[in-house]
């Protein structure tokens, strides 16, 4: 569709005219005019709603909004036109098959060979090795070999060394879902662990001597406590709501040296609405102070940020300083036991804080423990009240952390936000179905790629400057304080107002220090290389005065931040007195911007397997290359492009 | 870019030749010119009620009135007061913290800030016309807008040098009752009349630029935390009094030393300067949208918690970029 306009939320001045296309995976707008063809690459995964809303006299606005956060808005000149293409976005947005998502057609040009080991780059066996096991007090078990006591589990499980087949079996019977307690993570300092499980189905009297004897196993486990915590992520009353329906939570009195513990995390379609009323407070146009500070109240969605990382703390706490065992469950086990395991494990073992620890750890609390990435990120189209912002919340945590903490880890922000930009693309397939039964009856690792593979690659772009292996921080817990005002949670700007580049400082301290640290350990590897020579010249030339050592000025172009070009940034709205200044044209002054970002933005593509295709200094475009270019306004993760031969099908 | 107080209309619009000369001289023929008032223009219309006012378009036919209110006095110290007061209160759970934050109305005032000198700045670069910024007595928010329009304008004033230069010049000289305003601070009980952390205002304002332009400042936090320190309370004389002639009756430069004097000093200099500066010749526009403007946590949460993990965090900016 022609003449379609890209309107930009900050300036309605903003608009940019161009093209739109439609593709079997992908939606695309690009920029008429201008050398620099901007492009505006949005895979149809992404998509989480579009609206047609009421026809103007400037055409018929169309809305996208994606689930990363991204919001497109569209102004379509013929109102027929913006009805098709509004009709064939929610049939391409709801695909009905697994078959029908990109990672089925996703094709990154690499052998079988490094299909697999990109699959094999995450081994849950080794990190459970890692961790110690097996050992005296914990083994591996097969009894869910074919998933047959619970087939959301995976077939290999850790549970304590006394606890027989027969009573795993007997305990899953009494759990919801079938999800009996089993091993997430082993301290072997002190031997203390964290289980998980789901609810027990006690209603208000049963009892089940196999799941009883499941927690004494945990306990005995760990030789140095004499009890284990059980701590329930629900509200107290949701957990006592449950008893009603023949499910709820452990009683004290029949599960001996148990101390039972509420968190009060609240449920999905609690978290839902708390992110939709969050979204609606960033689309707002020219909002005070007020309305920002009001709204992100009202939403309670940094109050829920803040529960899960209570609960987190209390459990590391309970493993590290009072060396005790402690089992999570919620209802399920598969989402609030998730995020709270995770951050749990986090915030106890420095390995989860390097980079590849970290895909370990949402391999194993995540994709091996069966949490529903299908039903909460809506890869298929189903029950829109399954979908939850679940894993969001947990990514979140671990920014937050990262501001408290930016020496302890070894990735940075760009890390978090491209797993979660992967999670929902379903570009890769390490995100899909809702278990690892499922998985592998689809049989994923053969037809589709891993998304660790392609982020290992491209690790350069992903690391913290400022982490440092040695670093004291590094090596132990991390002890956020949990009073309110000593952790303060800030709004994740980088991830909720992820596209609007006018909001965020326009340079990356990050990138300026890798290229720093970069450029001077090459300095220092050219400096041993020339000393050495130097070395080797003085030894066979020993009366030659002259020897000349090339001290070539090789300082890479750092290309960031240090040349004015790079930040010349246009002025926004700053009166509410719109008629100030009736004598500017849109256009002016503007032109410079983007052709800057343009360039400033390529420097540090974050899809470096596009670089090589495309030419980067006039950022020509030519649609029927295979590795398009970074779009002008968005690196090319965020638009989702790569190279693909897919897109074409259409 | 010039600054004044508000004009004397007065309730019976009077009128005053040379101040209308003058300001004609400014302007090329038929040149635009702006006035920026930093009172909402229904306060500047009452303020001919007590004898001030606002130039009658007939009589300054070349310049155009713009209205940003912004807050000064009383209000704006007992917003001080108030957000201090939150920080201070860590038994606030989760949710009260963003009510109080929102109540007490600290960033509402710097965003207002910010886009008012944004404003003036945009006047002079974009529409290259000359800016004329008064608000009642000239000493405060007409300050706190010259001076953070010239560190958006200027990329001098973002050296250290440069940055002294323009307290001297905007914020001493220039006359802001600096005895008046930095009095007690925040925590004291006695609410004095004339008490108003504008300044305070002004380093907020700075420091949400260091923030945004982590590149763009020679100089570090540190120094903007100093500053804040020694307009309290000082052992030296730079802040004393409340203008120039006062400082000269007190004899302030024959019996004081100079804070820029020891700032300046290769030994002390090397801690108040940003490892990332890297000078540039432009204009920086910050973002005044709610999600780019923070709270000053170096600030406000100095005492309350501990800084250890960012203070090693910039340890290691400083190992690295040296």
């Amino acid at each position: 569709v022609e003449n379609v306009r890209l309107l930009d939320r900050l300036s309605s001045r903003k608009a940019a005219l161009g093209t739109l296309y439609l593709t079997a995976t992908h939606v695309i707008f690009v920029e008429n005019g201008s050398e620099a063809r901007k492009e505006t690459w949005v895979l149809h995964s992404q998509i989480s709603s579009v609206e047609k809303q009421a026809t103007t006299a400037t055409g018929c606005p169309l809305l996208i909004r994606c689930k990363n956060f991204q919001v497109i808005q569209l102004v379509i000149p013929q109102e027929r036109d913006c009805h098709d293409v509004y009709i064939s976005l929610i049939r391409l947005t709801r695909p009905v098959k697994y078959e029908e998502l990109y990672c089925f057609s996703f094709n990154p040009k690499l052998d079988k060979e490094e299909r697999e080991q990109g699959w094999k780059l995450v081994d849950l066996n080794e990190e459970y090795n890692r961790m110690g096991i097996p050992n005296n007090y914990w083994q591996i078990s097969d009894v869910n070999r074919d998933y047959g006591v619970c087939d959301s589990y995976p077939t290999e499980v850790y549970v304590p060394k006394s606890a027989t087949a027969h009573i795993i079996v007997g305990s899953s019977k009494f759990r919801s879902r079938r999800r009996f307690p089993a091993l997430s993570y082993y301290c072997k300092d002190n031997n203390a662990s964290i289980c998980r499980s789901s609810q027990p189905l006690s209603g208000f009297s049963a009892r089940c001597l196999e799941d009883e004897q499941m927690l004494q196993a945990i306990r005995k486990a760990n030789p140095g406590s004499d009890f284990i915590y059980v701590v329930d992520t629900r509200p107290k009353l949701n957990a006592m709501a449950n008893r009603a329906a023949g499910k709820g939570y452990e009683n004290e009195d029949n599960y001996s040296n148990i101390k039972f513990q509420f968190i009060g995390i609240e449920n999905i379609h609690v978290m839902r609405n708390s992110l939709q009323k969050m979204l609606e407070v960033c689309e707002l146009k020219s909002p005070s102070m007020s309305d920002f500070l009001w709204g992100l109240e009202n939403s309670g969605w940094l109050k829920h940020i803040k529960a899960i990382m209570d609960a987190g703390i209390f459990i590391a706490k309970a493993v590290a300083e009072e060396g005790v065992s402690v089992l999570v469950h919620c209802s399920d086990g598969w989402d609030r036991t998730a995020q709270v395991c995770s951050v749990a494990s986090l915030l106890l073992d420095p390995y989860y804080r390097t980079m590849k620890g970290f895909m370990v750890l949402i391999e194993k609390d995540w994709v091996s423990f069966g949490h529903k990435f299908n039903h909460r990120y809506g890869n298929l189209d189903g029950d829109p009240k399954e979908i939850s912002p679940v894993i969001d919340q947990f990514l979140e945590c671990v920014w937050q952390l990262m501001e408290q903490f930016p020496c302890a880890f070894e990735f940075n922000e760009r890390f978090l936000i491209h797993i979660q930009h992967h999670i929902y693309s379903c570009q890769f397939g390490n995100f899909l179905c809702n278990s690892q039964k499922e998985r592998r009856e689809l049989k994923i690792q053969e037809r589709t790629y891993s998304l660790w593979a392609h982020l290992w690659k491209n690790r350069a772009d992903y690391l913290n400057p400022l982490y440092r292996p040695d670093h004291s921080k590094t090596q132990g817990t991390l002890c956020p304080q949990m009073a309110p005002c000593n952790f303060l949670y800030k709004f994740w700007s980088g991830m909720y107002n992820r596209f609007e580049k006018g909001l965020h400082p326009r340079q990356s301290v990050t990138d300026y220090l890798m290229a720093v640290k970069e450029e001077t350990q090459q300095l220092e590897e050219e400096l041993e290389v020339l000393g050495e020579r130097l070395a080797n010249l003085q030894k066979t030339q020993l009366n030659d005065n002259k020897v000349k050592s090339k001290q070539q000025d090789q300082s890479k172009h750092l290309g960031l931040s240090t040349s004015s070009n790079s930040l010349a940034n246009t002025p926004q709205e700053y009166s509410n007195d719109l008629k100030s200044f009736p004598s500017r044209s849109p256009s002016q002054g503007d032109e410079e911007d983007s052709a800057l970002i343009l360039t400033q933005d390529n420097l540090k593509s974050s899809d470096p397997d596009l670089s090589a295709n495309s030419d980067q200094e006039s950022g020509v475009e030519d649609l029927s290359c295979r590795s398009p270019s970074v779009g002008g306004c968005l690196p090319s993760e965020d638009s989702g492009k790569d190279s693909d031969e897919a897109v074409f099908l259409a | 870019m010039l600054r004044s107080s508000q004009p004397l209309t007065g309730p019976n619009r009077k009128r005053c030749r040379e101040d209308e000369l003058l300001l004609q001289m400014v302007l090329d023929k038929g040149e635009q010119g702006f006035i920026i008032d930093t009172r909402s223009a229904q306060a500047a219309k009452q303020a001919r009620m007590t004898g001030g006012g606002t130039e009658p378009k007939s009589s300054y036919p070349q310049w155009r009135q713009l209205h940003q209110p912004l807050e000064r006095g009383r209000s704006l110290q007992e917003s001080f007061i108030k957000l201090v007061e939150a920080c201070n209160n860590t038994l606030t759970n989760m949710d009260r913290w963003l009510s109080r934050l929102e109540s007490c109305r600290w960033l509402s005032h710097v965003k207002a800030a910010l886009s008012t000198a944004c404003l003036a700045a945009q006047c002079m670069d974009r529409e290259e016309a000359s800016v004329l910024v008064h608000g009642v007595e000239g000493t405060d928010t007409t300050l706190l807008v010259t001076a953070l329009a010239q560190v958006i304008l200027d990329p001098s004033c973002r050296t250290l040098t440069g940055f002294q230069g323009l307290l001297e010049r905007e914020w001493i000289q220039a006359g802001h009752p600096f005895h008046l305003r930095c009095a007690r601070s925040a925590s004291s009980h006695a609410r004095l009349k004339q008490e108003a952390p504008l300044f305070l205002l002004f380093l907020d304002c700075v420091w949400q630029l260091s923030h945004q332009f982590p590149f763009s400042l020679e100089f570090s936090e540190r120094l903007l935390l100093t500053l804040f320190d020694n307009a309290y309370a000082s052992a030296y004389g730079i802040f004393l009094c409340n203008n120039e002639k006062e400082r000269c009756l007190c004899k302030v430069k024959e019996s004081t030393h100079s804070l820029w004097a020891w700032l300046n000093q290769p030994g002390e200099k090397r801690k108040y300067l940003n490892p990332l500066y890297s000078p540039n010749a432009v204009v920086i526009w910050p973002s005044v949208e709610p999600q780019s403007i923070q709270l000053w946590q170096g600030l406000f949460f100095r005492w309350i918690r501990s800084s250890q993990h960012l203070d090693e965090a910039w340890g290691e900016i400083q190992r690295l970029a040296e």
